[in-house]
């Protein structure tokens, strides 16, 4: 159903519902409880009813029109089976590329910079084709797996609509004409030592450009250097200065950390750190049999976070206060803090919670640790750090090391803006920033920058920045550049290319030796020249050793850092005053949007369609708040409201966050883009015209304002759902929340009945079929999925897209429920409207052995096949949909349009050529990645032994950081997931069908503290 | 009253009526024979090249293993087709001057591929692997016919589905020693029932008849 307004939530009802019903019930969103239309009709029809398609994805083209073009079709359509092939050409090379080998993809290893530093690489290639990105086990920062942004880069590279021409005045022109201007330029600061000129570039850990920019500022000391990273770690940095006096890189060593208490950090899922901070937390939850030992979370936070998901006890506080809270804990640990409050202004915080916390950091001493986020103020980060040294952390949980990232102090703009001011900068170079769009709104940057002589931006798009300025320069990505970066714990890595650039771009490098005279030398040289440099006494053919050895590896052995161990300086009484609660005032909270990240993401379509992880949001930012508050100010998910703080005003969507801290509103900022290309632009509403450089994250005094319009999201929350009210009424027979899609256990219950997410026998009769079992005699594939492990994170749903060549729909097609993505991430919630623990639950195809799919499909194009599989073949399907009505995990899904790109060139490039490209009106669903199976089958048959265990990965799999995914050879049982499956926590969604997947879920466990009674 | 109808008109009617039928069956079939011929599968049609090149005359009568210029092979899907340079590692010393060679020189010279066209085309859904193959004793010729005699190149068979299962359910029909795949002139022996059923076995052949082996 698609009504022109979404209905309206009863909050209080739905908070009335909760209260009267058991605790342990589950409930997939606020929709569920309220049982609104829109969740109903997901129930009745898996995609929705095609006649209330909302009236803007209608392309003008009635049902009857429809059907009499069909009619018409029909007629023909006969004839098209007698269609030959077109003629095809071969086209071989002049001379072979010695490696190349037609129909055998390539590795290359390579490195990415995602906010400053580097994340390691493998890229797959086919014939000289990037398309798809997976981790470099090698690499410190992924060890082989990737976050969404990896995953989903290597779309942008192929994005048609990246910048492809030298623009000078917003006019077509050339790189030679640049070289001209630049070359004047050049001369002109070879007078002036560099007067006016001013660099501004996003965060680096390049040592080869730090070496750029440390020659160019020799050759013009009167030049500055500036950077600027929205959501950057200044305030890490500033807190590092608070406690020691100097800056220092901080490393959490998650996988020795038994106790964690993060403040409002969301290490889980933000930054270059993140999967491997995952990798390590996860390694923790996993747990096998009883004995084992398990970590505890605690996070405060105000709106929700994937970190705060996995918390085992999350605290909503506003993010304001979280300094106060950080206050409170450093007291309780007994440093000497002065004017610390109660723990929190106004939400005092459950006192036996908070000595619950203090008491389990004291008793884990060296093996604890506390994380500030990374955008509460520099104040909490010392606090932090002076926690960690008073508990014995230091050097065991939290190491520290000298900086990573290399140039001036970050997120400098205000000073660069006041520069402009006084007519200090007559020439602003920008490199791949775009601060036009993401520089506070209070700097006005816009208006300054116009007032730059000569302003020149070289970046990937022609962007906000671009626009005005004087010349732009199309940035090379780095599938196609060279360069060098750096991980969180320094290991340094080369950034190979894949590729020659697409569109003639230019990288950093380039730009930089233009001004400092060493014009037309590649980035190849200046990578190499650079790391020759380092290596002095090395001879000529050790140095190509170590740099086919560094380039075949990914990374340098032994650059990471080494640790330090700085002095605490920490000066209590010289910490800034805490902040003036005022619990009544709403504060608004700024955060990068979760999958378009600051905004550079925004022509991403994979990213854009994927749901933000939490809201379940496609293609939108939303202002979350939490229910009460939402009731309080009379708005609801979907109403538009006005902002204004401090006069800056801007106008969005509500979104009513079960979890969110009240008095407090969560902005993600990146959307609103005017110039992103042709997927990113006019989507979402623009988040940074709130934000001012004094208050970058949080602020204090926003002003809602109902607008009384309303504005429809396309939101996955209600799509798919799974219909559990059969459960639900079942409690006579057995504890309906025992058989729930997600099975939960806390550590204690684990250890008393470690069977408890197992049915009883009798409810699971293995042989209930008419038909003759069976016997599966080769391989049977099957996969097993950790819930305690899975973080919410999704990098699965981008590593699919990216495999299986799975085209995106739009948002008004999402509306309609027709989503392409083969797996999804379900999300549910146990408990009260406040703070709601929630569960993340990957959903690909169980591949059942009694698939119900199968036996209603007319023309035979889902079939099983001797391994287990459950076949789809879109050649033969005609697009019934029968199996896709029949299929209770609603996995299939349907080619409504014809939604893949078949036209534009560029795409070409990306698609996977081991998998079909579908056409419209054929259904298709996850394969467990047949083309990887088939390969490795191959290359083990032609080796006359059985495909090793471990030698396919699915491609969920591989990206997946916490290792939650296994899929491997059941009919093995020393495989992998067959060891998986063995374990007590095992269990099958929807066991009671007895469709037998061969996808099984390990329950959650959570560890709560059992000294804090209530969770 | 005199008969309305002649006697022939009954004869008329049943004609009509069966040969309706009959007309109905015929024509269900002429587009599926139409669709199995070869002006729709170009089975047995030579392929115009821009290069006249002849496969008997550079297999049988020159001797040239298949793997010299389709060199991927027994590694890859792909069989591969040799790039230029191959072409000139002999035809830089011997016919330099043909006329019907200036397509390789010219290719070669100006470093721009020559466009061969396809001779056995697949759909799009359908994956191929080349290497298993060869690795499981399948022939070039059993798929690709007498190469060895074709002085244009043709397909021999006309790649349907139904052929496809055809060597997918009964491999013992078509498999042969492993040293006689890339042989030209290889004839089945008389006892290819025997030999066939001894190799299937030998070689780990499974009947492969799952959609997933080829559809993905």
């Amino acid at each position: 159903m698609h009504p022109e307004s979404r209905t309206r939530l009863d909050l209080q009802a739905i908070a009335a519902k909760l209260d009267k019903s058991d605790q342990r019930r589950l409930w997939s969103g606020l929709d569920e409880l309220a049982g609104t239309p829109e969740y109903e009709a997901g129930l009745q029809g898996e995609f929705g009813d095609p006649e209330n398609e909302p009236a803007i994805a209608k392309h003008g083209l009635s049902r009857r029109e429809a059907l009499k073009l069909m009619a018409a079709s029909a007629a023909l359509s006969g004839l098209t089976a007698c269609t030959k092939l077109p003629t095809e050409h071969i086209v071989p090379y002049v001379h072979a590329p010695e490696e190349i080998i037609p129909g055998k993809p390539l590795f290359y290893a390579t490195s990415m910079m995602q906010g400053g530093l580097a994340v390691g690489l493998l890229v797959e290639s086919h014939m000289g084709r990037p398309t798809k990105i997976e981790g470099n086990p090698n690499h410190p920062a992924s060890l082989g797996a990737t976050n969404i942004f990896a995953q989903a880069s290597v779309l942008t590279f192929w994005d048609p609509n990246r910048s492809q021409v030298v623009l000078r005045d917003g006019r077509i022109s050339d790189w030679a004409e640049f070289l001209t201007a630049a070359s004047d330029l050049r001369n002109r600061l070879i007078g002036t030592k560099g007067a006016g000129l001013r660099i501004l570039t996003q965060a680096t850990s390049s040592p080869t450009f730090a070496a750029q920019m440390q020659s160019l500022l020799a050759q013009f000391p009167n030049a500055k250097w500036y950077t600027h990273e929205p959501f950057g770690n200044f305030s890490a940095d500033g807190g590092a200065r608070l406690a020691f006096g100097r800056n220092v890189n901080t490393i959490y060593r998650f996988d020795k950390a038994a106790v964690v208490v993060s403040l409002d950090s969301d290490f889980l899922d933000h930054g270059a750190t993140c999967v491997r901070y995952a990798r390590d937390f996860a390694a923790w939850r996993g747990i096998e049999t009883p004995t084992s030992q398990m970590n505890r979370l605690y996070a405060v936070e105000s709106g929700p976070s994937l970190t705060g998901a996995m918390a085992d006890h999350r605290l909503p506080i506003r993010c304001g206060e979280v300094e106060n809270f950080a206050r409170a804990l450093a007291t309780a640990l007994g440093l000497p803090i002065q004017n610390a409050s109660s723990p929190v202004a106004g939400q005092p915080v459950p006192n036996e919670w908070f000595k619950a916390v203090v008491r389990d950091l004291q008793s884990h001493r060296g093996a604890s640790l506390v994380v500030a986020g990374a955008w509460q103020p520099p104040a909490v980060h010392a606090l932090a750090h002076a926690m960690n040294e008073a508990l014995g952390n230091a050097g065991t949980t939290v190491v520290y090391t000298d900086p990573v990232e290399l140039g001036p102090e970050a997120d400098s703009l205000p000073d660069l803006v006041k520069e402009i001011d006084a007519g200090q900068v007559s020439a602003l170079l920008i490199l791949g920033s775009n601060p036009v769009f993401t520089a506070p709104a209070d700097l006005q940057f816009a208006q300054r920058m116009l007032k730059v002589p000569l302003r020149i931006h070289c970046g990937l798009y022609d962007d906000e920045t671009a626009e005005i300025s004087h010349w732009h320069i199309p940035q090379t990505y780095f599938l196609e550049s060279w360069s060098d970066a750096r991980a969180f714990d320094g290991t340094a890595g080369i950034v190979q290319p894949l590729i020659a650039p697409l569109y003639h771009g230019h990288s950093h490098h380039e730009m930089i030796a233009l001004l400092t005279g060493n014009v037309g030398k590649s980035d190849h040289e200046l990578v190499r020249e650079y790391w020759k440099a380092q290596r002095p006494q090395q001879s000529e053919r050790d140095f190509e050793n170590f740099w086919a050895r560094t380039l075949h590896d990914g990374v340098l052995a032994g650059t990471a850092l080494p640790a330090i161990s700085p002095r605490l300086t920490l000066d209590y009484g010289k910490l800034p005053d805490p902040p003036a609660g005022n619990a009544q005032a709403i504060e608004v909270v700024f955060r990068p949007d979760p999958t378009i990240g600051d905004g550079r993401w925004a022509n991403n379509a994979w990213l854009q369609e994927l749901p933000k992880p939490l809201t379940k949001v496609t293609w939108d930012n939303t202002i979350a708040l939490s229910p009460a508050t939402a009731w309080r100010l009379g708005l609801n998910t979907g109403d538009v409201a006005s902002l204004s703080i401090g006069g800056l005003k801007a106008t969005g969507p509500i979104w009513v966050m079960p979890g969110h801290a009240d008095n407090s509103a969560t902005v993600t900022v990146g959307y609103g883009r005017k110039r992103a290309g042709n997927v990113g632009s006019g989507f979402g509403f623009n988040g940074y015209l709130l934000r001012t450089s004094s208050a970058p994250f949080v602020a204090s005094g926003l002003q809602i304002e109902k607008t009384g319009q309303n504005y429809l999201l396309a939101e996955t929350q209600i799509h798919h759902p799974i219909d559990r009210n059969h459960q639900q009424v079942e409690e006579e027979s057995i504890n309906a929340f025992e058989r729930d899609v997600i099975r939960i256990g806390t550590l204690e219950q684990f250890r008393t009945n470690p069977r408890f997410a197992q049915l009883p026998d009798q409810e699971v009769n293995q042989n209930l079929s008419l038909y003759q079992p069976y016997k599966y005699t080769g391989y049977a594939w099957g996969m097993s999925i950790d819930l305690s492990r899975c973080t919410g994170c999704q990098a699965c749903v981008v590593a699919c897209y990216a495999e299986n060549n799975i085209a995106v729909v739009g948002k008004y097609e999402v509306m309609a429920g027709r989503d392409m993505q083969w797996i999804r991430v379900d999300n549910y919630y146990r408990g009260g409207l406040e703070n709601p623990e929630t569960y993340f639950q990957p959903v690909p195809c169980m591949q059942c052995e009694q698939a119900p799919c199968e036996l209603v499909c007319p023309v035979g194009a889902t079939l099983h096949d001797h391994e287990g599989l459950n076949e789809m073949i879109y050649n033969r399907c005609v697009g019934t949909r029968y199996c896709s009505n029949n299929c209770p995990y609603k996995v299939r899904r349907f080619n409504f349009k014809l939604y893949s790109d078949w036209v534009t060139p560029s795409l070409y490039g990306l698609r996977n050529p081991d998998v079909t490209v579908r056409s419209r009106g054929v259904m298709e669903k996850c394969t467990y990645c047949i083309q990887r199976i088939n390969e490795a089958k191959i290359a083990a048959e032609k080796e006359n032994r059985f495909v090793r265990d471990g030698e396919i990965q699915t491609a969920c799999q591989q990206a997946c950081p916490t290792e939650a995914i296994i899929f491997g050879n059941i009919n093995d049982p020393n495989s992998r997931v067959s060891k998986l499956k063995q374990q007590t926590r095992n269990y099958s969604m929807l066991a009671e069908l007895n469709t037998r997947p061969r996808t099984t879920y390990l329950a959650k466990i959570r560890n709560p503290n059992p000294e804090i009674s209530t969770s | 009253m005199a008969q309305v109808f002649h006697h022939s008109t009954n004869l008329i009617s049943r004609l009509t009526i069966y040969g309706f039928f009959v007309f109905i069956i015929v024509a269900g079939f002429i587009p599926y024979w139409i669709d199995g011929s070869p002006y729709v599968t170009e089975a047995n049609v030579p392929k115009v090249q821009p290069v006249p090149f002849s496969h008997r005359h550079h297999t049988t009568e020159l001797g040239i293993d298949c793997r010299y210029c389709h060199t991927s092979v027994e590694e890859s899907s792909f069989a591969g087709l040799p790039p230029t340079e191959t072409c000139m590692t002999c035809h830089s010393q011997i016919w330099k001057n043909s006329p019907i060679l200036e397509p390789v020189r010219e290719s070669f010279r100006s470093d721009r591929s020559i466009q061969w066209v396809r001779v056995n085309a697949l759909p799009q859904f359908v994956y191929f692997n080349h290497s298993i193959h060869i690795n499981k004793g399948i022939g070039c010729t059993t798929c690709h016919g007498p190469i060895g005699e074709m002085p244009l190149t043709w397909a021999e068979n006309s790649l349907k589905m139904s052929w496809c299962l055809e060597c997918h359910r009964h491999p013992e029909n078509n498999v042969r020693p492993r040293d006689q795949v890339f042989s030209v002139s290889y004839q089945p022996p008389a006892n290819q029932a025997e030999l066939g059923k001894k190799l299937v076995k030998e070689y780990n052949i499974y009947s492969l008849t799952e959609c997933y082996t080829c559809h993905r």
